[in-house]
């Protein structure tokens, strides 16, 4: 049995007493012990804390006490993200025995709310990828063509849901890793603004471009697990102080009169036909809901790739700087310290993290400083400025979340610079901070899943969630 | 060409990063392609504009994100020792850096 749980259907079974969180947790498990040697979607699994996180739920249960909203909801964490006691490896053999002492401020929120934890979902090593494929533990297999990528780097957190072996997720986006993954798996998928989910514990990649989000089936559920995860935290200084909305409120009400800008420079050439007739039907969809559609221009599109492999790397070179065979993971022996650190990293880093190493510590040396670093800079100043501009003309912006629909396992991994241009639509919210979904929309010949993405203004979280909603009750998926 | 084979090593030097020969030839020539392509940033004129340093918004203030620098108990070590490949408590042991 491969029954489709939401946040709405495991409260009511439970509510009923059809079935307790410790059976429901039993019943994810086995599901992942079917499939998971097939879909490697999971690295580490967490029945001890599953279990006792199911047992708190049901003796409160038992005792009638008013249940957390997630209580008993069996999650998955992108393992790129804390969690105190669970082994965590970012993807990454340099990490593969490390056991985080503490948990994220957005796990520690699930937990709270009554969440089960299954386990670690793969990704891409330290986040970098489009594909899921540069994990050193091996892809993870797309549930809806197996012989396919999940998309990355969030690809175990998209294939955990999509397959059923989750009812939600939380995943990472640098560049895109939580909305193309959701578009390749055929799922809603959404990054909040920059600084609207706490980082702490979340090991970073790139420090002003890394956000958490979620995976669900429903955007209903998107916008609970991002309502719950959301909001200040004083351990982390970059969250935003701004209030977090009530994103529930506004979610079924009429789109009618809402101005939706579609950028012209987002259907430009390398567009695969299919992913551009159902973003259209999509659109068709917003028209008859009676939203006022208008086709603005956001000059600096085209750059926003080379400007954010720029940054991201540069980041991602000062931040991976820590792995240095001292404190935690993976050491290699050496006579001399500085020889440790070079073969330590030398040894645990795999082939993408190794090249974005380079290239960012070379646009970040002496010389190249002004040439890269700050024009990259420059560059992301005026991609944010193309979005403030358009959002004084309209409310929401609409584009494809990828140029194409999941392509196949290594088609791609020999050509790292085509394997970045997969991200052509989604880095731009990134570099501008803002939040972005991706919702279905529709599938290319019945089968291989479309994603139409949405752009908010900064903390516009509630009108992007009320757009994907209206899209989905109106059929996205099926368009 | 825009890096050269001595510009990676000379970057992998700088980044503590053993690399073989093979990844030197490699990853050479696969920047090279990404910093061919990243010069299309030179098409755009911005000399007048301030680099984006700050993502947040600007209400974002410091004062609203500084705590208090006060003083509190931690008792971490132990656990964070349990982490490190070669702990000798209360001490990351490393190899010797100074010469007797």
């Amino acid at each position: 049995m491969t029954a489709s749980w939401t946040i709405d259907s495991v409260k009511d079974a439970l509510a009923a007493k059809k079935i307790s969180a410790r059976e429901l947790a039993g019943e994810f498990f086995k599901r992942m012990a079917a499939r998971n040697a097939e879909l490697n979607v999971y690295l580490t699994i967490s029945e001890e804390r599953a279990y006792k996180q199911a047992d708190r739920v049901d003796a409160l249960i038992a005792r009638g006490k008013p249940l957390p909203p997630l209580a008993g909801v069996p999650i998955a964490i992108k393992d790129v993200i804390s969690t105190r006691g669970i082994r965590t490896t970012c993807g990454s053999k340099i990490l593969e025995n490390y056991i985080p002492p503490f948990d994220a401020t957005a796990v520690e929120r699930l937990e709270a709310a009554g969440a089960v934890f299954l386990g670690k979902t793969n990704c891409d090593e330290f986040a970098m990828g489009s594909s899921n494929e540069n994990s050193a533990y091996g892809p993870v297999k797309n549930p809806v063509a197996v012989d396919r990528v999940p998309g990355g780097s969030s690809g175990g957190s998209a294939a955990a849901v999509a397959a059923d072996l989750a009812v939600a997720s939380l995943g990472t986006d640098t560049g895109g890793s939580i909305r193309q993954p959701g578009a390749f798996c055929g799922i809603p998928a959404m990054m909040g603004s920059y600084g609207r989910v706490s980082r702490y514990g979340l090991i970073a990649f790139a420090s002003s471009l890394d956000r958490i989000g979620p995976f669900a089936k429903t955007v209903r559920d998107v916008a609970t697990v991002l309502k719950i995860t959301a909001g200040r935290d004083p351990h982390d200084s970059t969250s935003a102080i701004a209030p977090v909305e009530d994103f529930h409120a506004s979610l079924d009400k009429p789109v009618k009169g809402m101005k939706i800008g579609i950028p012209r420079e987002y259907f430009g050439a390398g567009m695969h036909e299919g992913v551009r007739k159902k973003i259209e039907a999509g659109i068709e969809v917003y028209k008859k809901l009676g939203c006022e559609v208008i086709e603005i221009r956001m000059p600096h599109t085209d750059y926003a790739i080379a400007a954010y492999y720029i940054i991201a790397t540069a980041e991602a070179s000062s931040n991976l700087a820590r792995y240095d065979g001292v404190r935690y993971g993976l050491r290699k022996q050496s006579d001399t310290l500085l020889g440790m650190y070079r073969k330590t990293r030398g040894a645990g880093f795999g082939p993408e993290v190794k090249r974005r190493i380079v290239l960012g510590t070379y646009v970040l040396s002496a010389g190249y400083y002004d040439a890269y670093y700050i024009k990259g800079q420059k560059v992301r100043a005026l991609i944010a400025q193309d979005f403030r501009d358009a959002f004084t003309k309209v409310d929401a912006i609409i584009t494809p979340t990828s140029p194409v629909p999941a392509f196949k396992l290594g088609e791609r991994t020999s050509d790292p610079l085509q394997m970045y241009l997969a991200d052509i639509y989604t880095v731009t919210g990134s570099l501008a901070g803002l939040p972005g979904i991706s919702a279905p929309c529709g599938k290319i010949d019945g089968s291989l899943p479309v994603g139409l993405q949405i752009f908010g203004p900064a903390f516009g979280e509630a009108r992007v969630l009320q757009l994907a909603q209206a899209l989905e009750a109106a059929g996205g998926a099926s368009l | 060409m825009k890096i050269s084979r001595e510009d990676v090593v000379r970057v992998a030097d700088l980044a503590y990063l053993d690399l073989s020969e093979a990844e030197l030839d490699s990853y050479r020539k696969q920047i090279d392609e990404i910093l061919e392509y990243i010069g299309k940033l030179d098409e755009l004129d911005t000399s007048q504009v301030e680099p984006m340093a700050q993502v947040l918004a600007d209400d974002q203030s410091a004062d609203a994100t500084l705590r208090e620098d006060l003083v509190v108990p931690s008792a971490v070590a132990d656990e964070i020792l349990k982490q490190a490949p070669d702990p000798q408590p209360p001490y990351f042991r490393v190899p010797k850096v100074i010469e007797r």
